[in-house]
């Protein structure tokens, strides 16, 4: 026999309890939001005061102009020019290698401790310092391959510090490509050079392109390996253009050339006493900061192309 | 090859009681490697005295002799766990792909002889020569046309007249060609489960294999997909041999001359497909097939 008082009570009981652990909902959600905002806002801040203190030098001037002496004419031509063949020489160095050694840890290597090794290690090697890679790319590149201070040099270096990001990214990719496809491509007679080139490579582009772009995002604001290996802090020519209209056209002197970058053109505009340069080094903070989220962007519009005929 | 000749369907009772039916050939004591059969058939393979190890210490095949009989449907029954896809998978040398498997004993294939389990026989001329269906539909995200010629692109065809031929033969032996003569360049992902499960088929058929082996093709498919696709069977087994794992023993009584009921890693009884469900000799078997358990 049940007593209909007795039930009310019991779902009162019942809503005080729901109702007790409700709360920790609510406690819970507005930490989050907390700490949420206290990182967006600082962020936000901070570009902000970026943007309006570098707001007034953002012409048309400020990135056909070299440094200079006198704050209102310095501008970092040179810095935004070396900071785009320095990425590119990253980019053809480091992509290629971090590629082929991800698809080879991957697909090729034999299962045995030394690939384990391997395999921890080039984890552990994208949390190694930048500066590290600066003092072994001065002992190597700059003196022991005779580079000196060049543009061939900082890319090199650069292409070492993303080399673990792109392996990482390209086996995350490579590992995403279900056994189901690759079995299919082996059951109708594919080598595995034929299985990765047709079908594991071009499934996981997206996020091989994605990785790719991350490393180069970290290498673009990259400043203390640059500073070891001697970039310089004042430099008003351009590297020898790579194409010319007289054979044979196209020239690589400009890797040998010395170079500087935007991070170091920043950099050395801080450290002047003169508000004036202040405000310079504001924008070309903004500079960097919009050439990054750029590249983010990129990454992100590739993922979608890429995955858009994808599904598994 | 036609689509439209309908090879007569063998059997078609739909739900196999082995009580109904009483046994349709004497039964002969034949035991072990050969299916107790009145007529002999001609052998396409036959595995020997096949051990498989699992990583090298698990032994997942034990001592399985069996014949597959040329251009007749040779169905591998038991329950989850006894082996038959692992057995299946040894003829492609699927497990050559990854680490620490290991074969013992043979698998040889006729008319020339040879044992493709052998060290020195690769697995890709291997699965040049024996094609396979999975469970799950496997299609590249590529297109139709793309995913069935991709066998062929392997074997270096590079013609297009040549390829274009191949791909309606392989998508008319699937029965696919006429769903999507109209949209060859369209993605295989857009293909319903049943037609993604087919063009598997037309891709497996392009390369003109001599054993086709089917991996449970049709437990991820309705049935109506399932139907088709048992009718593709039989209709195939007219130019190929066939090995197919079933889950399902009714779809084991429907499309297999022969059927093989697997334990554990051993196989308890082999023969004709009437004879094992009307009339099995180890009790494993019958209480299988009968539902009393796996």
């Amino acid at each position: 026999m049940s007593d209909l008082s007795d039930t009310a009570t019991q779902v009162s009981a019942i809503r005080a309890m729901i109702a007790r652990h409700k709360r920790w909902d609510v406690i819970f959600s507005m930490i989050g939001l907390a700490a949420m905002l206290l990182g967006v806002i600082t962020l936000l801040a901070l570009f902000l005061d970026l943007v309006l203190d570098g707001y007034g030098r953002l012409n048309y001037e400020f990135f056909t102009s070299f440094p200079s002496r006198h704050a209102g004419q310095a501008g970092i031509l040179s810095a935004w020019v070396g900071t785009t063949l320095v990425m590119l020489v990253t980019a053809l160095a480091g992509v290629p290698l971090g590629v082929a050694a991800g698809i080879y840890l991957e697909e090729y290597a034999p299962r045995n401790w030394m690939t384990d090794l391997i395999e921890i290690n080039v984890t552990n090697l994208a949390g190694v310092p930048s500066i590290v890679y600066g003092l072994l790319a001065l002992g190597l590149f700059v003196y022991q391959f005779d580079l000196g201070q060049s543009i061939l040099a900082a890319g090199l270096t650069l292409a070492l510090l993303i080399l673990p990001v792109v392996i990482v990214a390209t086996r995350e990719a490579i590992r995403a490509v279900p056994g189901s496809i690759r079995e299919a491509a082996y059951a109708v007679g594919a080598t595995k050079w034929q299985t990765v080139a047709h079908h594991v490579l071009p499934y996981s582009t997206a996020g091989i392109l994605t990785g790719m772009i991350i490393g180069m995002a970290r290498a673009i604001g990259e400043t203390a390996p640059i500073i070891t290996i001697g970039a310089l802090t004042f430099i008003a020519f351009l590297p020898p253009s790579p194409v010319s209209t007289t054979p044979p056209f196209v020239s690589f002197d400009w890797l040998l050339a010395p170079f500087t970058v935007l991070p170091i053109q920043m950099f050395s505009w801080l450290s002047r006493p003169q508000v004036a340069f202040l405000e310079n080094a504001a924008a070309a903070g903004v500079v960097i900061i919009v050439m990054t989220l750029a590249m983010n962007a990129a990454a992100i519009w590739l993922r979608y192309r890429f995955r858009k005929r994808i599904k598994w | 090859m036609n689509p439209e000749v309908q090879v007569a369907v063998r059997k078609a009772t739909p739900a196999y009681n082995g009580a109904m039916n009483p046994p349709s050939k004497p039964e002969l004591a034949a035991t072990g490697a050969s299916p107790r059969t009145a007529s002999r058939p001609v052998i396409k393979a036959q595995a020997k005295d096949l051990n498989f190890y699992y990583g090298g210490t698990a032994q997942a095949l034990k001592h399985i002799n069996l014949e597959l009989a040329e251009k007749q449907v040779t169905a591998l029954i038991g329950p989850s766990g006894c082996g038959k896809s692992t057995f299946l998978r040894c003829f492609n040398r699927m497990h050559d792909l990854y680490p620490g498997n290991r074969y013992e004993g043979e698998i040889l294939i006729h008319p020339d002889n040879v044992n493709i389990l052998a060290r020195n026989v690769d697995p890709i001329e291997v699965r040049m020569r024996i094609s396979m269906v999975f469970q799950k539909p496997n299609p590249f995200p590529k297109s139709i046309y793309e995913n069935v010629a991709y066998g062929l692109r392997v074997r270096d065809v590079k013609r297009r007249s040549v390829l274009d031929d191949k791909v309606e033969e392989a998508l008319r032996g699937a029965a696919l060609w006429d769903e999507v003569k109209d949209r060859l360049h369209d993605l295989a992902f857009n293909l319903s489960g049943g037609q993604q499960q087919r063009l598997c088929i037309a891709r497996a058929l392009a390369t003109d294999p001599e054993i086709l082996l089917f991996d449970e093709p049709t437990s991820a498919l309705d049935p109506i997909a399932t139907a088709s696709i048992e009718e593709l069977i039989t209709e195939l087994k007219v130019r190929l041999t066939i090995l197919i794992v079933t889950h399902n023993m009714q779809q084991a009584a429907r499309v297999s001359d022969y059927t093989a009921f697997m334990h554990l890693g051993e196989l308890v009884e082999f023969g004709d497909t009437d004879t094992i469900f009307t009339n099995p000799t180890n009790k494993r078997t019958e209480d299988y097939i009968t539902g009393r358990y796996g």
